[in-house]
């Protein structure tokens, strides 16, 4: 059976149209559900139709790889915990990125050993492309991967001559991509494969924890990128269009936590701002007059109040307090207490990281506001509570000068009339800054792990 | 127009689209939005089926052909199904 070629345009293309209706349907959580299974639907278009390409002949293999990747990759799925989507999402772009190198290496391969001729420069490029930008994507993941399960330290890693040692690795890069143009030998290939890892792996190293919502964010618009890269090796409309969705996709959420942050990508990338050198440091309590107040006490004022706005932060994710902080939710709607959650865009370690532990709660999700809804509501709410947050709220970002955080927009809990810091010890925040809004009159410390803390103050309200 | 030329033309109207439809994107679902795109990109799976398929004189190829396949259905399934477990998360009502 020969198929005429525009049978596959014509599928590929309805499969985009799936893909870009799934991506739309995510503007609503309503509508989400429905825009994931057009998405499916696509996906399994694209797919079906790709196995009837006369060029596809050995069907065995292939259906082995497919159900083998499908399996593991459902079961992974169904057992990883919420608080570790950030590093499952890590890891699944580096696979992206492997693919594509693959696919790269592949159609390279067929060519010399079936000495298909030389060639064109235009291909010979579009592999190279291929290539470095699969390879970044790979090592560049792991390292993320690697940070956020906590194999790797999270401190940034640095050390001087880095960006010397970075533009050295990116003219050997351009070099060693330059003699493949011209030889398109293997050995020039795997030579710029291995420096595109490495210079993934410098890219990422310099990058510490607070920053990952970025770094995750690039490397989702890198993978994207890989994918077109693969499109455009292969001739490939669809590979074309989808990645270039899902790499503007990546770019977008970048640009958004880096505003969200007040840095420019650039100073992200090249690993900028971030007294790392302090991070680990820590002050007395006693000595910097910092109040502590006690579960009872919070639990008295919480009761009382007539609103109270709860900022998550990492720390929740951490403690895994989230089902602890739902309990605390009910126990004061019972009492009449309006309870609300401000979400502050680079809260946990990728976006949109709270959002969903507060939905696997079951939080409903018409009480969590984004940061510019709620920032005026905070000077009429009695009670902020923060849990787990520290440079988000930190009101030196607005009033000194001189801090590193200052310009980063920030959730004004200081604003509210009383409020309570979860807090596990005096440790500085991410950012190595202390936090102004501790020595606040109007600020309290409850130390202590934050689950424990919310199951304490959930039994102290519930006796009262 | 070369095939080269054509894919740029694709690949940068694209780009606009992507862009339009990913600021329509509520805060709320991100991560939902990078797990999807990430089973999205898995899309390389078309690349590689193709090169795991190719009737070729090289084994290497079809070696390397099949390890895209299963590194892209990984992706592909895993990101389909954690997408759907987090999002009727969100569904749910009180």
């Amino acid at each position: 059976m020969s198929l005429n070629p525009d049978f596959f345009a014509f599928f590929y293309l309805i499969a985009t149209i799936l893909f870009i209706y799934g991506l739309k349907g995510l503007s609503s959580p309503k509508t989400a559900l429905r825009g994931n299974g057009s998405a499916m639907i696509g996906m399994l278009l694209a797919v079906s139709v790709t196995l009837l390409c006369p060029e596809v002949k050995a069907y065995g293999r292939i259906f082995l790889a497919l159900f083998g990747g499908g399996l593991l990759g459902t079961v992974i799925a169904l057992k990883i915990s919420m608080t570790a989507m950030p590093q499952l999402v890590a890891i699944l772009h580096s696979f992206v990125g492997l693919s594509a190198i693959f696919v790269v290496l592949g159609t390279f391969l067929s060519h010399t050993t079936d000495h298909l001729g030389s060639l064109s420069l235009v291909e010979v490029i579009e592999l190279g492309l291929g290539t470095v930008i699969g390879a970044i994507t790979v090592s560049g993941s792991w390292v993320a991967f690697g940070k956020l399960q906590g194999i790797l330290k999270s401190n940034p890693l640095r050390f001087p001559g880095q960006h010397a040692l970075n533009g050295i690795l990116g003219c050997f890069i351009l070099g060693f991509a330059i003699r493949f143009c011209i030889f398109q030998d293997p050995f020039s290939w795997a030579v710029l494969a291995g420096l595109a890892l490495v210079l993934g792996l410098k890219l990422v190293l310099p990058i510490g924890g607070a920053d990952m919502p970025v770094i995750v964010s690039m490397l989702n618009s890198y993978s994207g990128w890989a994918a077109s890269a693969t499109g455009f090796t292969l001739g490939n409309q669809l590979l074309v269009t989808t990645g270039a969705l899902v790499g503007s996709s990546g770019a977008i959420l970048s640009y958004i936590m880096c505003k969200a942050m007040n840095r420019s990508i650039l100073s992200v990338i090249f690993g900028g701002v971030g007294g790392s050198e302090q991070e680990s440091s820590s002050v007395s309590d006693t000595a910097r007059g910092v109040k502590s107040a006690s579960v009872d006490d919070l639990g008295f004022m919480l009761e009382n109040a007539s609103q109270v706005i709860i900022v998550p932060g990492y720390g929740l994710a951490v403690a895994q307090a989230q089902h602890a902080v739902k309990e605390l939710y009910e126990v004061l709607v019972e009492k009449k207490v309006v309870v609300k959650f401000a979400i502050h865009p680079v809260a946990g370690r990728m976006p949109g990281h709270m959002n969903v532990l507060l939905a696997e709660s079951d939080i409903p999700y018409d009480c969590v506001f984004e940061m510019e809804e709620i920032n005026a509501e905070f000077s009429s709410t009695d009670v902020g509570l923060v849990i787990g947050a520290n440079d988000v709220v930190n009101p030196l970002a607005k009033t000194d000068k001189t801090s590193p955080l200052y310009g980063m927009p920030i959730l004004d809990v200081y604003k509210a009339k009383h409020v309570f810091v979860f807090k596990r010890s005096m440790h500085f925040g991410y950012s190595g800054m202390d936090n102004a809004l501790f020595y606040y009159p109007h600020c309290s410390l409850v130390f202590g792990d934050a689950k424990s803390t919310c199951d304490a103050l959930v039994a102290a309200v519930r006796n009262s | 127009m070369s095939l080269t030329m054509v894919a740029i033309y694709v690949f940068i109207l694209s780009c606009f689209v992507g862009y339009h439809v990913i600021w329509g994107v509520t805060p709320a679902l991100h991560t939902p939005l990078m797990a999807v795109t990430n089973a999205i990109s898995g899309i390389v799976l078309v690349g590689a089926i193709l090169v795991a398929g190719m009737e070729t004189s090289s084994t290497w190829v079809s070696i390397v052909g099949c390890w895209g396949v299963f590194l892209a259905s990984i992706n592909i399934f895993g990101g389909f199904v954690v997408t759907n477990r987090m999002l009727a998360m969100f569904k749910k009502k009180r």
